[in-house]
């Protein structure tokens, strides 16, 4: 665990690890999206607009493993003082923030012909916005500090902190009643019939690879500031 | 203790503290963060006439009657008990309105109890099942896909 915590060690493994995670990515997204979008029949209720189902998941799995993402490396780097961990959730909040705002937008689209309104102010909905609010100040935090130069360990605090709207999010359709419906996939059962889980399975992993791909470019290209930087002051001092 | 075990320590107190604190927010917050009233919480404590208030249970099968002005539709919605409210409304229904489904309904309660809706909003569950496999049971749907797939391999 230790050795990949060494930022060169690190570099050597994402070189081929990113275009690896992301070329698998879109290669799994593209077929799980063809086959959900063309192959699968529609829904005995919803009719054609299931197929979201496809991207909405996906993207709503990893708007909120992109947050716990960051709370785990948040709380590695305030125990152990890995600058790699800050380097990775900082890394890990620009896709989250991108697919959570994805998951919002599909939602609405759906909601719009199922329920009959783009948006309502239930538990699910609302808290899920909340997510989105939090990665964009996470990010505007992680920046400013990073820029002020002061400690790392404020946006890590932070993102320790917001990790409590995950479980709300989760939970918030079995909480309260909610326009959204409860939880189609629970521990080992699933409420949506085989045609649509292995596409919709198919989505998730390709999703995800996508996900883990991005945040190591982030995390690379952040490495890539950070050196960069350092360089830029010893020539300073050189010549002064 | 070493520094690194103190912080661990440290943040997993502030962890559980910051648990047992969103924990007693929910609890406080359970009633009123829900979306709607199912018809026994109405029952049990009734909003007042007039209030703006979401109802939302089950369409129940058999009650949707279309009035005489053809715009009017009156229907009883059913919670998870045996009690129901009446409901009336004037407008255009969403496509997934049907009887023994989900809907939510925004209004308020009348004098003589019936809920007067302003807008209906259907609620689905969480069930995704193909068109052509609805209401069958697992057994006739494995044997019509080994039918319709005779000779293909």
């Amino acid at each position: 665990m230790h050795g990949f915590a060494n930022p060169k060690r690190f570099l050597a493994l994402a070189s081929w690890l990113t275009p690896l995670l992301l070329a698998s990515g879109l290669v799994l997204t593209a077929a799980a999206l063809f086959w959900g979008f063309s192959q699968v029949p529609p829904d005995r209720l919803m009719g054609e607009t299931v197929r979201i189902l496809f991207i909405h998941v996906p993207t709503a799995w990893l708007g909120m493993g992109g947050w716990t993402a960051i709370a785990v490396s948040s709380l590695v780097f305030l125990v152990w003082r890995h600058p790699l961990a800050a380097i990775a959730a900082r890394g890990a909040a620009v896709p989250g923030l991108v697919f959570t705002l994805i998951c919002l937008a599909t939602g609405s689209i759906w909601g719009r012909p199922t329920w009959g309104t783009w948006w309502v102010w239930d538990g699910r909905l609302t808290s899920m916005l909340v997510l989105a609010f939090l990665y964009v100040a996470y990010i505007a935090l992680a920046q400013s500090a990073e820029r002020e130069g002061v400690s790392a360990r404020i946006p890590a605090i932070f993102g320790l902190l917001g990790a409590v709207n995950i479980p709300i999010i989760n939970r918030s359709v079995v909480w309260w009643n909610s326009l959204h419906q409860p939880p189609s996939i629970t521990m080992g059962k699933s409420s949506i019939d085989g045609e649509f889980l292995a596409p919709l399975m198919v989505a998730v992993i390709g999703f995800s690879l996508i996900f883990g791909g991005v945040v190591l470019a982030r995390m690379r290209a952040l490495l890539a500031d950070i050196q960069a930087e350092a360089r830029l002051r010893r020539r300073a001092m050189e010549a002064d | 203790m070493k520094a690194k075990h103190q912080r661990l320590v440290l943040v997993v107190l502030a962890l559980v503290a910051l648990i047992g604190a969103a924990l007693l927010a929910i609890y406080a917050l359970r009633n009123q963060a829900s979306y709607f009233y199912l018809p026994e919480q109405m029952a049990e404590n009734p909003p007042e006439v007039g209030q703006a208030v979401r109802l939302g249970g089950m369409v129940a099968p058999g009650s949707l009657e279309t009035q005489a002005d053809g715009i009017t539709v009156t229907f009883t919605v059913t919670g998870r008990e045996q009690s129901a409210v009446p409901v009336r409304y004037a407008g255009i229904l969403p496509d997934l309105f049907v009887e023994g489904s989900g809907v939510v309904a925004e209004g308020r309660l009348a004098a003589d109890g019936t809920f007067v809706a302003d807008n209906l909003l259907a609620k689905h569950d969480e069930n995704y099942v193909p068109r052509e496999l609805e209401g069958m049971s697992e057994h006739q749907a494995a044997e019509m896909a080994e039918e319709t797939t005779v000779g293909l391999e």
